[in-house]
């Protein structure tokens, strides 16, 4: 391969990083076309974990495809499982009673949370710091274990019913989360001064690429990327699903589309996410966690979408009925695809270790992009 | 020039207080649980696989072979065999076969379940050579306690 720079022919070349590389965060292959170290051209090739997820939400009753919508995004798989249950409590009419939407909303955040800890140490391990994904994985560790006490999992949750909760939650788990949530608090201090503050990570984050408002929404791009642009687009309060209406707190939002800035927002984020989760144990009512439900449930003839705020972005379930209990045509539309989508014109004519740094920035979790 | 001195000395010190970080974190109790030498009590609300509950009363199941959980299972997984007995009203069961390596923990067929014959396992240390081996027969495993 020959590239014209000026008059001068440069000599380059192509290769793969994955299917099998660690800072990919699955089976992502990127092909990229090298001059050096420098990225001139940058392909995802998809496809190495396809499961057929939607066709199987449509070859049997919509109930049997709640276990597989947790392994969409596995890494905040309660917020996925959410927008399934919304889906067809939004279809069938059937209310959850309101303390398991709060159950759900607590949950739900707890699982945002471990989601962005996650996505620290993962992205500054691509970094090349070792050391703060201990730190991370501590604190996830301890939101798994609540989450372990109520669901019965650790990372593929199946707990949200269609009217409910599978379980309720008691004194010991909200003694358990208040609990972390002072931790968390004053964990943030110890990422503040061993991350926010160090230069090396600022240097490798700080001025790489910038993305634009206009660019991301050109691309769909949704999440703590598109806010860090300076768009406070979060489906939580422009299109408040569950009872998210009902709880004061912000929207992050950046300014510049800096990777830095990225990085600023999720972890303002999880502050938020401990504030909806404070407020929510603070006015939890009593009642039944779950609704009766009739056995048979079939899907009344039409179409519907629900819509939640994931970890990562918009995630959208859309489903068309023809009257039975099987769903007729079930679409997923995942952030990560469209986040991901982005990669060729933001890395184009950048340095290697830099594409795997923007690669982290994206959060990318692959399972949910190949469905 | 004095714009460099400062950088630097920022940077320094940036450095220094991350390190002090990893030193005040060498005076904590170590969190690494040392598994398998140590190991963590499961909770007791763990979903591992399913279960045939014993009956304190009657000291076996409390399966009916009613098929539902045969019937729910999104990833037909359960196999409920059972036959008609001279005697006993209804039909009595003779296997449970529940195939491990499609299961996906959803917990459907504990929810359906009329009898509340079914519950989760604390089991999690599941490793094996063969696909068989998580072919289990839940009623076998009942009996042999």
């Amino acid at each position: 391969m020959t590239t014209n720079n000026g008059n001068e022919k440069r000599q380059g070349f192509y290769l793969n990083m994955g299917p099998q590389h660690p800072s990919t965060h699955g089976v992502l292959r990127v092909l990229l076309e090298m001059d050096g170290e420098y990225v001139l051209e940058a392909e995802p090739v998809l496809g190495y974990g396809h499961r057929i997820q939607e066709k199987m939400g449509e070859s049997r009753p919509w109930k049997g495809f709640m276990p597989n919508t947790s392994r969409l995004d596995y890494v905040g798989a309660l917020i996925c499982t959410h927008g399934y249950i919304g889906l067809i409590e939004r279809m069938t009419g059937i209310e959850a009673p309101l303390r398991a939407e709060y159950i759900r909303v607590i949950t739900s955040e707890l699982n945002r949370i471990s989601s962005h800890l996650l996505w620290l140490g993962a992205f500054l391990l691509d970094l090349g710091a070792f050391t703060p994904i201990m730190y991370t994985f501590d604190d996830r560790e301890q939101i798994l274990d609540i989450l372990e006490d109520v669901t019965g999992s650790r990372l593929t949750y199946c707990y949200f019913r269609v009217g409910g909760v599978n379980r309720d939650i008691d004194a010991t788990f909200i003694a358990k989360t208040r609990a972390f949530i002072e931790r968390l608090r004053s964990r943030f201090r110890i990422y503040h001064d061993l991350v926010t503050t160090n230069i090396i990570f600022i240097k490798r984050v700080q001025d790489i690429v910038h993305l634009t408002p206009d660019m991301a929404m050109r691309y769909g791009i949704t999440g703590p990327l598109l806010r860090s642009t300076g768009v406070g687009y979060d489906i939580r309060k422009s299109e408040p699903y569950s009872v998210y209406a009902d709880f004061d707190f912000e929207v992050p939002v950046g300014t510049s589309g800096d990777c830095l800035e990225v990085y600023l927002v999720r972890l303002e984020e999880m502050e938020q996410s401990l504030r909806i989760i404070e407020q929510a144990l603070d006015r939890l009512p009593d009642g039944p966690h779950l609704a009766k439900t009739p056995k048979k449930l079939p899907l009344p003839q039409g179409d519907a979408s629900f819509s939640v705020e994931a970890a990562r972005g918009e995630f959208t379930y859309y489903l068309v009925s023809d009257g039975s209990e099987v769903p007729y045509r079930l679409k997923i539309r995942s952030p990560c695809f469209s986040n991901l989508s982005i990669l060729p014109e933001l890395c184009r004519d950048m340095l290697l270790s830099d594409l795997v740094m923007v690669l982290g920035t994206l959060d990318l979790v692959i399972p949910e992009i190949d469905r | 020039m004095k714009e460099y001195f400062t950088q630097l000395y920022i940077g320094a010190k940036s450095l220094l207080v991350g390190l002090g970080v990893t030193f005040r974190a060498l005076l904590h109790p170590a969190v690494t649980v040392h598994y398998p030498r140590e190991k963590l009590t499961i909770s007791p609300n763990f979903h591992g696989h399913t279960l045939l509950v014993k009956d304190s009363e009657t000291g076996t199941h409390r399966c009916i072979v009613c098929m539902q959980c045969d019937l729910n299972c999104p990833s037909n997984c359960i196999t409920v065999v059972g036959e008609k007995r001279e005697g006993s009203k209804g039909k009595t069961l003779t296997a449970y076969h529940l195939d491990f390596t499609k299961c996906s923990l959803c917990g459907i067929c504990v929810e359906v379940c009329p009898t509340q014959a079914l519950d989760f396992s604390d089991e999690y240390e599941l490793a094996g050579f063969s696909r068989e081996e998580f072919h289990y027969n839940l009623l076998k495993r009942l009996e042999e306690g």
